[in-house]
């Protein structure tokens, strides 16, 4: 990437566990809040009723989070593709290649956190898999990895033998805590506490960072292990964190089930020193309102422990972009 | 980390001081730990009493919550009471306060937890 372009990072899948839809009910009493709010005005054009959709209501009302499974693309500016995790948002982010960039002739260079469903179910419906001339180079820290790919695609899951894909697809082995070089990025893996694993990616270009670190659980009293995670996020320009459940909740009930929390984001991110925190991996429970309340909640605790610098709290949707 | 410690009734009220962080947790961890070995049926309950902790991080909480799956495992009784409002946001936040017995003040605290040690509260 040249030294004067800004790194992007687009979200194509934001949702943890299992990708989700809004139900009827939920577009509904959506449609319902925004007519109330125009009661009265004149929306005659689609300028004025665009411009009322931005300007006048609530996102968790005029949008949504949306409900693909983990899938960010890190845009540097160079040809190939970079993307971490290969969830139901993979297929979007497929169909918008083809649109945008034609069938044939792409490389996609995808980092995996872990071979779970949900980081790995866009796979099969990945059009550019379809089509000889594409390159697909998907990289990993886990020995099982393209069996799992591969035991996706077998009967009787799916109808497609993963050795029929027309794309040249290769499998790259990483080791945790080593520097690479791909595609202009140095990429570092991070071994990270999930049922069976998973690993962060932190990625710099030029002096621009961006973590991803998702199902990832952060044991609170292994002061090292904060410590080390501190390190991972140093500095970073964005930490795509894993919020998907309450403190309260990785405490107790859902202790060891592999996730963190806003709060424990927003700690290491302050520890850290990184200027942006970015929620991730949504509860699937979760509906639009309550994301925007966790957002809400989290610019607040940010802004009651604030120490001599401020960490800008963003929340991911599907679609949103992130120019660093 | 020192707690100040006031006895009404079957109730022990322990007042800690400061921040709660991954700096002091583990001395609030063992300074606690005491009277959360008493805090058993037929025993001691145990009531915290915020009233001057400025901050509690996310380790701090953890000992709480420790503290709570102990004394219910125990048969015992644990709240706390009188937080600081910036505190209160963070229970609220980490959502602390639909897991533990959180009350506005001591003597609210103590009037849910023992009667007797209610009425040796309002005895002075």
């Amino acid at each position: 990437m040249p030294a004067d372009e800004r790194l992007t990072v687009k979200f194509w899948g934001t949702r943890g566990s299992i990708p989700v839809a809004m139900t009827s009910a939920e577009v509904r009493r959506k449609l319902i809040a925004a007519l109330l709010r125009a009661s009265g005005r004149t929306l005659d054009t689609p300028e004025k009723a665009a411009g009322f959709l931005e300007r006048e209501l609530d996102f968790a009302v005029s949008h949504t989070f949306g409900g693909d499974s983990s899938c960010v693309e890190i845009v540097t500016g160079r040809r190939d593709y970079v993307l971490c995790d290969l969830g139901s948002g993979a297929r979007v982010f497929g169909n918008d290649v083809l649109a945008t960039r034609g069938p044939s002739g792409n490389t996609f260079h995808a980092f995996m956190s872990h071979p779970h469903w949900d980081h790995i179910m866009g796979f099969p419906f990945f059009m550019p898999a379809y089509t000889s001339g594409n390159r697909i180079r998907i990289y990993g820290c886990h020995a099982d990895l393209e069996e799992a790919f591969r035991g996706q695609h077998a009967a009787p899951s799916f109808p497609v033998e993963f050795s029929r894909l027309p794309a040249a697809i290769e499998f790259v082995r990483l080791e945790p805590e080593r520097d690479y070089e791909i595609e202009g990025l140095r990429v570092r893996p991070k071994l990270q506490h999930h049922g069976g694993d998973s690993y962060g990616y932190r990625f710099q270009v030029n002096d621009k960072v961006v973590v991803y670190s998702t199902d990832a659980e952060h044991k609170l009293d292994d002061l090292a292990e904060i410590r080390s995670f501190a390190d991972f996020f140093r500095d970073a320009d964005l930490v795509i964190f894993d919020s998907q459940y309450s403190l309260a909740e990785t405490t107790s009930i859902k202790e060891d089930w592999g996730h963190s929390s806003n709060v424990v984001g927003l700690e290491l991110c302050q520890m850290a020193r990184a200027k942006r925190l970015c929620l991730y991996h949504h509860e699937p429970v979760s509906d639009d309102e309550q994301i925007a309340a966790l957002l809400a909640e989290t610019r607040r605790l940010e802004e009651i422990t604030r120490g001599d610098r401020r960490v800008e709290i963003l929340a991911a949707f599907d679609g949103m972009e992130i120019a660093l | 980390m020192d707690l100040r410690q006031k006895r009404y009734a079957d109730t022990v009220v322990l007042s800690p001081v400061g921040r709660i962080d991954h700096s002091t947790s583990e001395g609030f961890k063992a300074a606690l730990a005491p009277y959360m070995a008493r805090c058993a049926v037929g025993l001691d309950r145990v009531l915290l009493d915020f009233v001057s902790v400025e901050y509690i991080s996310s380790v701090g909480l953890r000992v709480l919550m420790l503290a709570s799956k102990q004394a219910k495992t125990q048969g015992g009784s644990l709240g706390v009471a009188a937080l600081q409002p910036a505190v209160k946001e963070i229970f609220d936040i980490s959502r602390f306060t639909m897991v533990l017995d959180v009350f506005p003040s001591v003597r609210e605290g103590l009037a849910r937890l023992s009667p007797p040690a209610l009425a040796a509260f309002d005895a002075g």
